[in-house]
């Protein structure tokens, strides 16, 4: 290091700035308090800030931010979706992601890779092209491929997958990329900071008191807390918060495992995913290669890892990539996911006043935060649902009107 | 939770089984209002808590009940289905 670098960082006068303001109390009342210092809380903080004005605000949060699920996610960014609603609403996402970095003076070291959902069945084909229509049809860049683009784009892969399943076709998205999770965190937690917003980490919620369908307050680890809005954005507690207003919704909590494995030199580009073989692969800019695969198979409220996990998601790769088989599990991790009956969120009113919600984010929310974030304010803001949302609202079930998005949402199914 | 109990088969590998929901009521399709089967069908009791469930030890199909602790992930106890109790 040269010695010039050395006296600069030991020199007072050029500290480096904190990512966040440290509050040492709450205050007696907020405009807005939002729950959950996730990704999704901190982008609602950060619109309702800089697009609403609205800046009295306290984002709670029970551990640390982005400790949850945004900093659990594989980071896969894409909106190649099956119905309008989700289509419109994931490209909307994708487009605020392309600028972020620039809008947070923050690397997100956002990649676009291209994405690859692999057939190995005729019915798997016949659904991608459906989805393939319905993207094109809303102006999002996807189709349908053979297994030879496959096989160029990723030359390492087995293409008949160990022999018994052999890939088909995919479903082409160029537009899918990946990015640093904290750091999206972190970019609209600082963004909010810096216009005003209180992040209380540390800080549980233990009740919310609700008066006449309204809501008044929020009880909170650190204090009391005044307030006629509460944005609940916390995935995998979200019936815990519910419970605390008595509303009644479809969400159930499953775990969602992934790992990583150690860092090799870089062999592949695209991400791939692979419904029926519940397989999900990503090599990040480290050169560790990210995976995942479906849902632990029964509800849990807990983030443990199990050993069936690890021994189903690596037979499944090795038939994908048999030259895998020596390289090593470095880590495996799981997150609770908030899932809905159609795999579509919940998010929007609710029937308590003042009480709104950002939840159902399942398996697929990370991609979503920006455009969860400014949908949410606008909601909050003006408390009338954004139209980009209207789709997601907790009232479709009573209406018998769901949002059918299983055949996009995730692997496993 | 590795190990589980089948009231038929004893202790057997977590792997064997299969998870059917909790044990919910179920209205009467034909007298329900829309409102009350929309309840039934879609929303679920998501918080955690000492919960009976529905449980299958897959390779002898036996269908029973297991009382289970959904945030520590303890099975309680698991018996066979007599009735609504």
């Amino acid at each position: 290091m040269p010695w010039r670098l050395l006296r600069f960082a030991l020199n007072k006068k050029h500290p480096e700035p904190r990512m966040f303001t440290f509050h040492e109390k709450l205050k007696a009342s907020y405009d807005v308090v939002i729950i959950g210092g996730g990704g999704h809380g901190l982008s609602a903080a950060y619109y309702l800030a800089r697009e609403h004005g609205i800046t009295n605000v306290c984002v709670l949060e029970k551990g640390y931010i982005g400790g949850g699920n945004t900093g659990r996610n594989t980071t896969i960014i894409r909106s190649n979706y099956l119905t309008p609603e989700g289509v419109q609403f994931y490209d909307e996402s994708v487009r605020l992601w392309q600028d972020l970095s620039e809008d947070f003076d923050l690397n997100l070291f956002y990649a676009n890779r291209g994405h690859f959902t692999l057939a190995h069945t005729d019915s798997a084909l016949r659904t991608m092209r459906w989805r393939a229509e319905v993207n094109k049809h809303y102006g999002v860049a996807s189709e349908v491929v053979g297994p030879e683009v496959v096989k160029e784009a990723a030359p390492m892969i087995d293409i008949t997958c160990a022999g018994h399943s052999p890939i088909l076709g995919a479903l082409y998205h160029a537009p899918g990329s990946v990015a640093r999770h904290d750091a999206v965190a972190w970019g609209y937690g600082r963004g909010a900071d810096q216009r005003g917003v209180e992040i209380h980490q540390q800080t549980e919620v233990l009740g919310i008191d609700v008066e006449g369908g309204k809501v008044k307050g929020v009880r909170t680890s650190k204090g009391y807390i005044s307030t006629g809005k509460v944005l609940c954005a916390v995935a995998g507690s979200t019936p815990r918060i519910l419970k605390m207003v008595d509303v009644k919704s479809p969400i159930y909590i499953h775990p969602l495992q992934a790992m990583v494995s150690e860092p090799v030199k870089p062999w592949l580009d695209p991400i791939l995913v692979s419904g029926s073989l519940h397989v999900y692969i990503s090599q990040s800019a480290r050169g560790e290669l990210v995976m995942g695969a479906s849902l632990d198979p029964y509800e849990l409220h807990g983030t443990r890892s199990t050993l069936d996990f690890v021994e189903g998601l690596t037979s499944h790769m090795l038939e994908m990539f048999p030259f895998l088989s020596n390289v090593k599990v470095m880590r495996q991790w799981a997150g609770m996911a908030d899932m809905t009956p159609d795999f579509a969120p919940v998010m929007g009113k609710t029937p308590v006043d003042g009480f709104y919600l950002d939840s159902g984010w399942g398996t697929w929310g990370f991609k979503a935060t920006p455009v969860c974030g400014k949908t949410m304010a606008h909601t909050i803001a003006t408390d009338t649902a954004h139209p980009l949302i209207t789709g997601f609202s907790l009232d479709r079930f009573r209406n018998y009107a769901l949002t059918g998005e299983k055949g996009a949402a995730s692997v496993g199914h | 939770m590795k190990i589980m109990t089948c009231p038929l088969n004893g202790p057997r590998p977590v792997s064997e089984f299969h998870y059917w929901g909790e044990v919910r009521p179920m209205p009467n399709p034909a007298t329900a209002s829309d409102d009350a089967w929309a309840d039934y069908v879609f929303n679920r009791n998501g918080a955690p808590g000492l919960k009976k469930e529905w449980w299958c030890h897959t390779p002898s199909n036996t269908w029973f009940i297991a009382e289970r602790d959904t945030e520590k992930d303890v099975v309680l106890k698991t018996y066979f289905y007599e009735g609504d109790q």
